[in-house]
C-alpha cells in the first residue's frame, strides 16, 4: 500500500447482451421467451402484410396467446429460483439497465404509443386479430371506426398485467403483502378495467370504470360530458354521483387509514401495469433532489390545470360567453392530447425502460397530486424506520419505483412521510437489515419519530440531521 | 477552527456533520485514501451481485458536501504530528490542524499463512478490494472462502450468483459458534447447504499453494481443495500500521476514553480504529459495527465541537442477512447454555424458510436479557427498552406481539411457551 489506489467507478458494467454474469435463463424461462419472440414475429407480420386480416383467429391466439401463455410460462420458471430477494445481475443486464435491449425496446414501445394515438390506421393489419375477442366481450366487430384500436390496446395492457401479474407473484411470493397486492391489481384490471365495462356496452349502456374518477377521468365533470352522461339514462347518473362521492368521500377517507397506495398500488390501472410489467426496470427511477423538485412542480402543475380548466369550462358554459368557449375548448383538447395520450401513454409507458414504471404517476397523474396531498397532510400512512439498524446499503432507494431517496430518512431513523409514496412496500421487502415497515397506526408524531427508547445520540442525530436537510 | 479527519467511513462522515451542525463556520476537512466520497462499504457484496451499481452505494449525493461545505481530500495521510498539529499527506502538501479524528476503520486480518501473498487471495474491505475481486474473481470457478463471519457468508453469496462453486472453512465445530446458540447454528448451516455452498467445519486453512497464482488450498484436515480464488474472512483488525511512531497511545486499536479522546491533546479516535481503553459493560474495546461507528463518530464529533459526550450507545443490537434469512438480535444471546440463564425458544418452518425467536433472561432476576430472531423482523426500539427497563421474561413474552416489525399480513410471530419451558433448555444444547 504505497500509492493511492486508484479507484474504478464503472468495474462492473458489463452490460452485454446474452452473457449476464449473475442471471441466467431457465430452461422454462427460455421457453416462455421462445414463445413472446413467436408473438412478436406474428405481430410484425400481421401489421406488414394481409395475413392478420385474412385468418384474424389464427393469429390472434399467435399473438395474444404468444405473448399471454409465454409471459406466463416464463415467469412460472422463476419458481426454479429460491424465494427471496433476487435481483441478481441487473445492474448488468441490457435490457433492465438501460442497456441496448432496454433502449430499444423503450423506442419501440414509445412509436407503438405515438401509432396507437397519432395514427392508428397503421395498425389496420392488427386490429382484426381483436375482432373474435370484441364479438365475444362487447357484440361489435373490431374496426378503427368504433375505437378498434382501442380494443386491441386494452387486450394487450390487460395480457400484460395478468402475464407480468403472475411474474411479480412468483418472483414476490415470499411476501404476503405482495401476493395481495398483486392480485388486487390483476382483479381490478381485468374485470373492473376490461370485462365489465365491455359488457356493459354490449347492453347499450355507456362505458364504466367503477374505480376511475376525476382528476384521473380529466373531463368526468366538464359541462358537455356530464350533460352527456346525464341524457344516456339512469346508469349515466349514477355514474356521475358514484364519480363525485369516489373522489370527495371515498378518497379521502381511504386515504386517512392507509395512504395513497389504497388506489395507487391495489387499485389503479397505470399503478396495476408499473407494479407488473413495470417491475423490472423499477430501478431506473431518478432518485435525485433535481427529480424530486421537478416532480413536484409538474404533478401539481396538472393537477392545478385541470381544476382551474374545469372552472373554465363552466364559467364559458354558464355564462355563454363565445370567446370564453373557444378558450374552454382549446384547453380540452390541449389536456387531452398532452396529459391524456403523449403524458399518460407515450412517455409513461414507452419510457418505462428508460425512466423506470412510475414516470406517469411521479410527473404527471392529478389524482396522484390530490391522494398525495392527503397522505402528506392528513393521512396515518408513513413507513417506519426500526431504530438504529440501517447500514446505508441504498437497496431501499434504488428500488424505489418513485424515485423516493428512502434512505435518506432510514439512515437517521426518520420515518417517511412522503406524499409520492405509492406504498408498493419493495423498499421493506429488499431492505436486508428489516429497517422499513409500512404503517397505518395513529398518527402520534408520525413525520418526526425520533426512535423510541434508541440511544440518546441516536435520537439527537436525526434531530441534527432534520436540520441539515 | 479547522477540524481534520482522517478516514471518510460512516465514522468520519458522522463526526464531520455532527461538527458542521453546531458550528457553521468552521473549516471542516476529509481524507481518505479509499476514494473520493463516501459510500457504504456493507453494500458491496449487492455491487459485486449486480442489485447496486456504486453509485448508488453512496450515502450522500454530491450536493450534500457542497452544502455543508465539508471539503473532501483524496489522499493518503503518511505521517501525524501531534505536537506540531500537523498532517504529512503523501500526494498534497502538509495539512495543519486544530483538533483531529482519527476514523481510519481496518484491514482484513491474515494470519500468516505460508503463500497467502499470492495472487488470487484477498479480503474484502475497500474499494479496492471490490475492483480487484470482480477482475480476480468474477471468472473463477472454484473458490475458498476462510473465515465465517460475516463478511465470509457474504463472500460466499456474491461467488454463488456468478455460479462460482464456493468450499467455505470454518474453524469452529459449528456456524457462527461465539455468537449463536446451537440451533441456529444448525439452521443456518443447513440455509448455507440449500445454497450450493460446501461448508467445512473445523478446518482451516495451512497453505496456500501456485505458482503466481493460488491453485489450492491445503487444509488442517489434510485435503487439498482445488481454487481459482480464495476469500479470506478471518476477520479485520485496526489500520493504524501508518500511526506506529506518531507518539500516540496504541495497543490492537488507538486507546480511548470514553469521550474518544486519544492520548494526544485535541486528537480523538472512534470507529473501527479506536479501542476502548476501559469498555462499556457487555460491549467489546474494539466494536467494528456500521451502528456503532456512527454513534462513536457523533460522540466524537461533539468532542471536536468542543462540547465533549460521553460514548453511550445503549443496548447492545445487531443484524445479518445470511442468504436469505434475516437474522436480528437485541441485548445479549448466550451461545451455550448455562444455569444462570433461562432460555424461551420456539420455531417453525415456512414454505420461504425457518422462523426461530428465542429470548433469554436472568435466572436469579428474571430479567430479559437478549432477544434473537431468524426469519423474524423485531422491533429494536421496542427490544432495547425492554431490557433497558429489566422486564420480566413473562412479561416480555406476553408483549411479544407489540415487538413485531414484519410487514403486514405476514404470519403472526411466534411466541415461545414457557410452560415447555424445560424442552427448549433441552434444545439450545
Ligand atoms: C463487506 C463488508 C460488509 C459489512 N457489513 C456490515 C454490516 O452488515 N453491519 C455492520 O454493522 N457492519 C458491517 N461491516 C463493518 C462496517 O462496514 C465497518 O464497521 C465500518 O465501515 C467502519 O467505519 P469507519 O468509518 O470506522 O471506518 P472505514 O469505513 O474503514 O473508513 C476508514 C477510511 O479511512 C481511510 N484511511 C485509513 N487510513 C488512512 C490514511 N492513513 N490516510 C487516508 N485515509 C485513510 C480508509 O481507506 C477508509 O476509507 C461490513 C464491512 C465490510 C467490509
Ligand atoms: S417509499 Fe417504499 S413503499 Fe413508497 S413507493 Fe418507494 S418503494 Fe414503494
Ligand atoms: S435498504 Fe435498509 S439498510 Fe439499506 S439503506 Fe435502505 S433502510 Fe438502510
Amino acid at each position: 500500500m504505497s500509492d493511492i489506489p486508484i479507484y474504478n467507478a464503472d468495474a462492473d458494467r458489463s452490460l452485454g447482451l446474452f452473457d449476464n454474469p449473475a442471471w441466467r435463463a431457465k430452461s422454462l424461462e427460455k421457453a416462455g421467451l421462445a414463445l413472446v419472440a413467436l408473438a412478436v414475429v406474428a405481430t410484425v407480420v400481421a401489421l406488414a402484410s394481409d395475413l392478420g386480416r385474412q385468418r384474424p383467429g389464427l393469429f390472434a391466439w399467435l399473438v395474444f396467446g404468444g405473448f399471454g401463455v409465454g409471459g406466463v410460462v416464463f415467469a412460472l420458471g422463476g419458481l426454479r429460483r429460491a424465494s427471496g430477494v433476487r435481483n441478481d445481475g441487473k445492474m448488468f443486464s441490457s435490457n433492465q439497465a438501460r442497456g441496448a435491449v432496454g433502449w430499444i425496446s423503450g423506442l419501440v414501445l414509445t412509436g407503438l404509443y405515438v401509432v396507437l394515438y397519432f395514427a392508428p390506421e397503421a395498425l389496420a393489419g392488427l386490429i382484426p386479430l381483436g375482432d373474435p375477442l370484441s364479438r365475444l366481450l362487447r357484440d361489435q366487430p373490431a374496426t378503427v371506426a368504433n375505437g378498434g384500436q382501442w380494443f386491441l390496446y386494452s387486450t394487450f395492457y390487460t395480457l400484460a398485467v395478468g402475464a407480468m401479474g403472475v411474474r411479480a407473484l412468483v418472483r414476490y411470493r415470499h411476501s404476503r403483502y405482495h401476493v395481495v397486492r398483486t392480485l388486487s391489481v390483476v382483479f381490478f384490471q381485468t374485470i373492473l378495467a376490461f370485462a365489465l365495462p365491455y359488457l356493459l356496452m354490449r347492453l347499450q349502456q355507456p362505458e364504466l370504470f367503477l374505480h376511475y374518477t376525476w382528476p384521473l377521468d380529466y373531463d368526468l365533470f366538464f359541462p358537455w360530458k356530464m350533460e352527456e352522461l346525464r341524457a344516456s339514462g339512469q346508469l349515466g347518473v349514477a355514474m356521475l354521483i358514484w364519480g363525485a362521492i369516489l373522489i370527495a368521500v371515498v378518497t379521502p377517507i381511504l386515504t386517512f387509514y392507509f395512504g395513497k397506495r389504497w388506489y395507487c398500488s391495489w387499485v389503479c390501472g397505470c399503478g396495476g401495469l408499473a407494479e407488473t410489467a413495470g417491475d423490472p426496470y423499477r430501478h431506473l427511477s431518478d432518485t435525485s433532489l433535481g427529480a424530486w423538485k421537478v416532480e413536484r412542480w409538474m404533478v401539481h402543475g396538472v393537477l392545478a390545470a385541470i381544476v382551474v380548466g374545469t372552472a373554465v369550462l363552466w364559467v364559458a358554459a354558464l355564462l355563454d360567453v363565445g370567446w370564453l368557449d373557444a378558450v374552454a375548448g382549446t384547453f380540452s383538447w390541449l389536456y387531452g392530447l398532452i396529459i391524456g395520450s403523449i403524458f399518460a401513454g407515450v412517455v409513461g409507458v414507452g419510457f418505462y425502460p428508460l425512466m423506470g414504471s412510475r414516470v406517469w404517476c411521479r410527473f404527471g397523474c392529478p389524482m396522484a397530486a390530490v391522494l398525495g396531498l392527503q397522505q402528506r397532510f392528513f393521512s396515518r400512512f408513513r413507513i417506519t424506520t426500526n431504530g438504529g439498524q440501517c447500514i446505508s446499503c441504498g437497496n431501499c432507494s434504488a428500488y424505489c419505483e418513485m424515485g423516493i431517496d428512502v434512505r435518506w430518512y432510514a439512515q437517521r431513523g426518520q420515518n417517511i412521510v412522503r406524499a409520492s409514496c405509492v406504498g408498493c412496500g419493495i423498499c421493506s421487502t429488499v431492505c436486508p437489515r428489516g429497517v422499513l415497515k409500512l404503517e397505518n397506526g395513529p398518527r402520534g408524531d408520525r413525520a418526526t419519530a425520533a426512535p423510541l427508547g434508541a440511544p440518546a445520540l441516536i435520537s439527537e442525530l436525526s434531530i441534527l440531521d432534520g436540520a441539515m436537510d | 477552527m479547522h477540524i481534520a479527519i482522517v478516514g471518510n467511513g460512516i465514522t468520519g462522515v458522522t463526526a464531520s456533520r455532527v461538527v458542521r451542525r453546531r458550528h457553521p463556520d468552521w473549516r471542516i476537512t476529509v481524507i481518505s485514501d479509499e476514494a473520493p466520497t463516501h459510500y457504504a462499504r456493507t453494500a458491496w457484496m449487492y455491487v459485486y451481485m449486480g442489485h447496486l451499481t456504486r453509485e448508488h452505494t453512496q450515502p450522500y449525493a454530491e450536493h450534500f458536501w457542497t452544502d455543508n461545505r465539508i471539503e473532501r481530500v483524496h489522499d493518503r495521510v503518511t505521517h501525524l504530528d501531534a505536537r506540531g498539529k500537523t498532517l504529512r499527506l503523501q500526494k498534497g502538501g502538509p495539512l495543519a490542524w486544530d483538533r483531529l479524528l482519527l476514523a481510519t476503520g481496518s484491514i482484513p486480518a491474515f494470519y500468516g499463512w505460508p503463500g497467502q501473498d499470492l495472487a488470487g487471495i484477498q479480503g474484502l474491505y475497500h474499494l479496492q478490494d471490490l475492483d480487484r475481486m470482480e477482475r480476480e474473481a468474477g471468472s473463477a470457478k472454484r473458490a475458498v472462502v476462510v473465515g465465517g463471519g460475516l463478511i465470509g457468508v457474504e463472500m460466499a453469496e456474491m461467488l454463488r450468483t456468478r455460479g462460482t462453486h464456493v468450499s467455505f472453512l470454518i474453524r469452529e465445530g459449528r456456524y457462527m459458534a461465539h455468537a449463536m446458540p446451537k440451533r441456529e447454528s444448525r439452521l443456518l448451516e443447513h440455509e448455507i447447504a440449500r445454497h450450493h455452498v460446501d461448508l467445512h467445519l473445523r478446518t482451516e486453512p495451512v497453505t496456500f499453494q501456485g505458482k503466481d497464482r493460488v491453485q489450492s488450498v491445503r487444509t488442517s484436515t489434510d485435503v487439498t481443495l482445488m481454487a481459482d480464488w480464495v476469500g479470506i474472512a478471518t476477520g479485520v483488525r485496526p489500520n493504524i500500521d501508518w500511526l506506529k511512531d506518531a507518539g500516540i497511545d496504541t495497543a490492537r486499536g488507538i486507546l480511548v476514553d470514553r469521550q474518544m479522546r486519544t492520548s494526544a491533546p485535541d486528537v480523538f479516535a472512534a470507529g473501527d480504529c479506536a479501542e476502548a481503553r476501559e469498555p462499556l459493560a457487555g460491549r467489546a474495546a474494539i466494536e467494528p459495527l456500521w451502528y456503532t461507528g456512527r454513534i462513536q463518530g457523533a460522540t466524537a464529533g461533539m468532542g471536536l465541537a468542543g462540547s465533549p459526550t460521553p460514548y453511550a450507545p445503549g443496548v447492545f443490537f445487531n443484524s445479518a442477512k445470511f442468504f436469505d434469512i434475516e437474522w436480528q438480535v437485541v441485548g445479549r444471546i448466550a451461545p451455550e447454555p448455562s444455569p444462570e440463564i433461562v432460555d424461551a425458544y420456539t420455531e417453525d418452518e415456512t414454505p420461504h424458510g425457518p422462523r426461530l425467536i428465542r429470548l433469554q433472561a436472568d435466572t436469579a432476576s428474571g430479567a430479559l436479557l437478549g432477544v434473537h430472531a431468524l426469519g423474524i423482523r423485531l422491533r429494536q426500539s421496542v427490544i432495547s427498552d425492554w431490557i433497558a427497563r429489566g422486564v420480566s421474561l413473562d412479561d416480555a413474552l406476553r408483549d411479544l406481539p407489540l415487538a413485531s416489525f414484519d410487514p403486514e399480513f405476514s404470519r403472526a410471530i411466534l411466541v415461545p411457551d414457557l410452560s415447555r419451558q424445560s424442552q427448549r433448555i433441552a434444545n439450545l444444547g
